[in-house]
C-alpha cells in the first residue's frame, strides 16, 4: 500500500511551483494517495522483459535545415506580456 | 427542414445553384447561438463581427473550383490556437490572451478551404477532465438533456454540433476527449492516428497522446474535415510523413467479408446494459451487411487507466511548466520574490484538476518514483500496444461501446476524481497504442441519451474505419434525431 505524506505533496508543490493552502495539502493528500493507490495495480504485471513505449510511431530524430524564416517580431513577442520594460520582459527581482 | 439537416455537400450544391449564401450560413449559426446557447453554454469566445465580414467576402468570390467547406461555419475547441482570436484553454491562466501570435497548422490549413470560425469552444481546462465541469468558465450542458453533462474534454465541440450551433468542429482526444463527448451528445467523432494531424499550435497536455480531430453529425462530413486538416508538418517533429487517401472514396455502403474483433473486456461488467444491448444490437446490424465478428480478448485492458495517468500527468507537468507569468498570460497581483511569482500565479491561475494533474506527474517523474511509476507506465504501454497488434493481424476492426454509460448529471461524478478516471478505461488504450478510433451515434438509452459505438483501426487505417461507419449508418436512423432544445430544430 503506498502512502503519500503531507511532507510529500508541499514538496512535489514547491518541484511544480505551486503555492497552496493547509487545506489543499490535506486535500491533495488524500487525492494523490487514492490515485496512487490505483496504479498500484500495474504491479500485478511482471515487466522486467518489457521495453518501454516512449512513442507510438517509429520515429528517429527528425531533423530540418537550419534557415531564417519569416516569424513573429520582437514587438510581437512582447505584447502579451504582463510586465516589459526596454523591450524586455520585466521579472521581479532575483538577487536582494 | 433547418439548414441544418444537410451535409456539407448538399450545403456546397445549394451555394452554388444560389439557394443560400455564406453569410446565410453564418447567421444561422449566429441566430441558433443567439436561442440556445444561454442553456447549452457551448461557446466561450464569439468571432461574429470578423465571421460576419468575411462570409460577405466569400459570397462576393464564390467560384465554380471552391472546396467542399467553402464557407462552411466551424467552431474550434479554446486549446486550438488563433491568431487574433482569443485562446484560453477554459483556464484562468489564460483568460487574458486575447490577442494569440499565431495559427495552429489546422487553422492554416482550414483556411485554405476557406471554412468560417464561428467561435472558441468550452472544454476542461487545458482538456483535463471527462465532463467540460472544469471549465473556468462555464459547465456546458448536453443538448439532449441540460441537466446532464455533454462528456469532455471536447464538451463544448460536441454539444454545439448536436445543438445545430455550428456545422462541424474541431476538438481534441488525448484519452478520449473527442470521442467520449461525440458519444454523450449523439455525434460523430474521430480521433485519428496519432501523428496524422500536426499538433503544432495545439495547447500541449501530453504530447506523445494529443491528437486533434473533426467532431461533426455524418459519417461523410467527418471524412471532408479530417481530409482537409491532415498531412505532414514540419512544424510538428512527431507529425507522420505518411501518403494521405481519399477519405471519400472509403464510402461504400458494403462491410461484405469485413472482420470484426470484439474485445471481452470491453462488454464485461462496469458496462450498463442499455449500452451493451446497443452494442450487440450494432454487431447484429454489421452481421446483416454482411460483416462477420468474433470475441477476442485484449487482456491488458483493465491497466490502461492507470498507465494512461501516471503517463498523461507525468507529460503536463513538464509541458504546463512553461505558464509562468513572464511572458503571456496571468502574473499575480501579489509583491513578491521571483519563485513565490511563479508559485502565486500558477496556483492563482489554474484549477483543482489540472493543479492535481500537475502534482501527480511531478510525484510520478521525481527522484526515487520515476522507475515504480513513469517508467512501469510506460511498459504497460507496450503490452496494451501490443495486444491490438495481435488482434490487428487478424481483424479489420476492433468495435465497443465509446463509453461504460451513457451521460451522467451535472455534479454527479465532480467530487470523485479517481471514479471520474475509470470512466475512460474504454478511449484511453487507443491512446496509448497510438491507434485511430471513432464514435458514432448507436441508440438511445431509455433516458433518451445518446449511446456511441466506437470502431477502432490499425495505424494510419482512418480509410476502413470510415467505410465500417459509414455502412452502419447509412444502414440506420440515429444519426437523423435531433435533440429537442430550444423549440426544437
Amino acid at each position: 500500500m503506498a502512502e503519500i505524506s503531507k511532507e510529500q505533496v508541499k514538496h512535489v508543490a514547491n518541484l511544480a511551483r505551486l503555492a497552496v493552502t493547509e487545506e489543499e495539502v490535506e486535500m491533495f493528500t488524500q487525492q494523490l494517495g487514492d490515485i496512487i493507490n490505483y496504479a498500484e495495480l500495474l504491479n500485478e504485471l511482471d515487466t522486467t522483459d518489457v521495453k518501454p513505449t516512449t512513442h507510438v510511431l517509429d520515429l528517429k530524430n527528425v531533423m530540418r535545415k537550419d534557415e531564417p524564416r519569416e516569424w513573429i517580431t520582437k514587438d510581437e513577442a512582447m505584447k502579451n506580456a504582463p510586465d516589459q520594460a526596454n523591450g524586455q520582459f520585466r521579472v521581479p527581482s532575483i538577487l536582494e | 427542414m433547418s439548414l441544418f439537416d444537410f451535409t456539407l455537400k448538399e450545403l456546397q450544391e445549394k451555394l452554388h445553384n444560389k439557394e443560400i449564401t455564406v453569410s446565410d450560413l453564418v447567421e444561422a449559426s449566429y441566430d441558433r447561438i443567439k436561442e440556445v446557447d444561454g442553456e447549452v453554454k457551448a461557446f466561450i469566445t464569439l468571432n461574429e463581427e470578423a465571421a460576419k465580414q468575411q462570409a460577405k467576402e466569400l459570397d462576393e468570390k464564390l467560384g465554380a473550383e471552391a472546396s467542399i467547406l467553402y464557407g462552411m461555419p466551424i467552431g474550434i475547441k479554446d486549446n486550438i490556437v488563433t491568431k487574433g482570436l482569443r485562446t484560453t484553454c477554459a483556464s484562468q491562466i489564460l483568460d487574458n490572451l486575447t490577442d494569440p501570435l499565431y495559427d495552429a497548422t489546422v487553422i492554416q490549413k482550414l483556411e485554405n478551404e476557406q471554412t468560417v470560425t464561428i467561435g472558441k469552444l468550452n472544454m476542461d481546462e487545458f482538456a483535463m477532465g471527462s465532463s467540460t465541469e472544469n471549465s473556468s468558465y462555464a459547465d456546458t450542458r448536453n443538448p439532449w438533456n441540460t441537466d446532464y453533462v455533454p462528456g469532455g474534454s471536447s464538451g463544448g465541440s460536441a454539444a454545439a454540433v448536436a445543438a445545430g450551433e455550428v456545422f462541424f468542429s474541431l476538438g481534441s482526444d488525448t484519452g478520449g476527449s473527442i470521442r467520449q463527448p461525440a458519444a454523450f451528445c449523439g455525434v460523430v467523432g474521430l480521433k485519428p492516428t496519432y501523428g496524422l494531424v500536426s499538433r503544432f499550435g495545439l495547447v500541449a497536455f501530453a504530447s506523445s497522446l494529443d491528437q486533434i480531430g473533426p467532431i461533426t453529425r455524418t459519417v461523410e462530413d467527418n471524412a471532408h474535415l479530417l481530409q482537409a486538416i491532415v498531412g505532414h508538418d514540419q512544424m510538428d517533429s512527431t507529425s507522420a510523413n505518411v501518403e494521405i487517401p481519399n477519405y471519400s472514396e472509403a464510402l461504400q455502403q458494403d462491410v461484405k467479408g469485413l472482420r470484426i474483433a470484439v474485445p471481452k473486456e470491453y462488454l464485461s461488467e462496469g458496462v450498463d446494459p442499455e449500452v451493451k444491448e446497443a452494442v450487440l444490437a450494432a454487431l447484429k446490424k454489421y452481421e446483416e451487411l454482411g460483416a462477420t465478428w468474433e470475441e477476442v480478448s485484449l487482456p491488458h485492458s483493465k491497466y490502461a487507466v492507470a498507465a494512461y495517468y501516471l503517463l498523461a500527468s507525468s507529460e503536463a507537468s513538464a509541458n504546463l511548466a512553461r505558464f509562468d507569468g513572464i511572458r503571456y498570460g496571468k502574473r499575480t497581483e501579489k509583491r513578491v520574490d521571483m519563485i513565490d511569482m511563479f508559485k502565486e500565479s500558477r496556483a492563482e491561475g489554474f484549477g483543482y484538476e489540472v493543479k492535481r494533474r500537475i502534482m501527480l506527474g511531478t510525484f510520478a517523474l521525481s527522484s526515487g518514483y520515476y522507475d515504480a511509476y513513469y517508467k512501469k507506465a510506460q511498459k504497460v504501454r507496450t503490452l496494451i500496444k501490443e495486444d491490438f497488434e495481435k488482434i490487428f493481424a487478424d481483424y479489420d476492426v476492433v468495435i465497443g461501446p465509446t463509453t461504460p454509460t451513457p451521460a451522467y448529471k451535472v455534479g454527479e461524478k465532480i467530487d470523485d476524481p479517481l471514479t471520474m478516471y475509470t470512466d475512460d478505461v474504454l478511449t484511453t488504450p487507443v491512446n496509448l497504442a497510438g491507434l485511430p478510433g471513432i464514435s458514432i451515434p448507436c441508440g438511445f438509452s431509455s433516458a433518451g441519451l445518446p449511446i456511441g459505438l466506437q470502431i477502432i483501426g490499425k495505424h494510419f487505417d482512418e480509410a476502413m474505419i470510415y467505410r465500417t461507419a459509414y455502412a452502419f449508418e447509412q444502414a440506420t436512423d440515429f444519426h437523423t434525431k435531433r435533440p429537442n432544445l430550444g423549440g426544437g430544430q
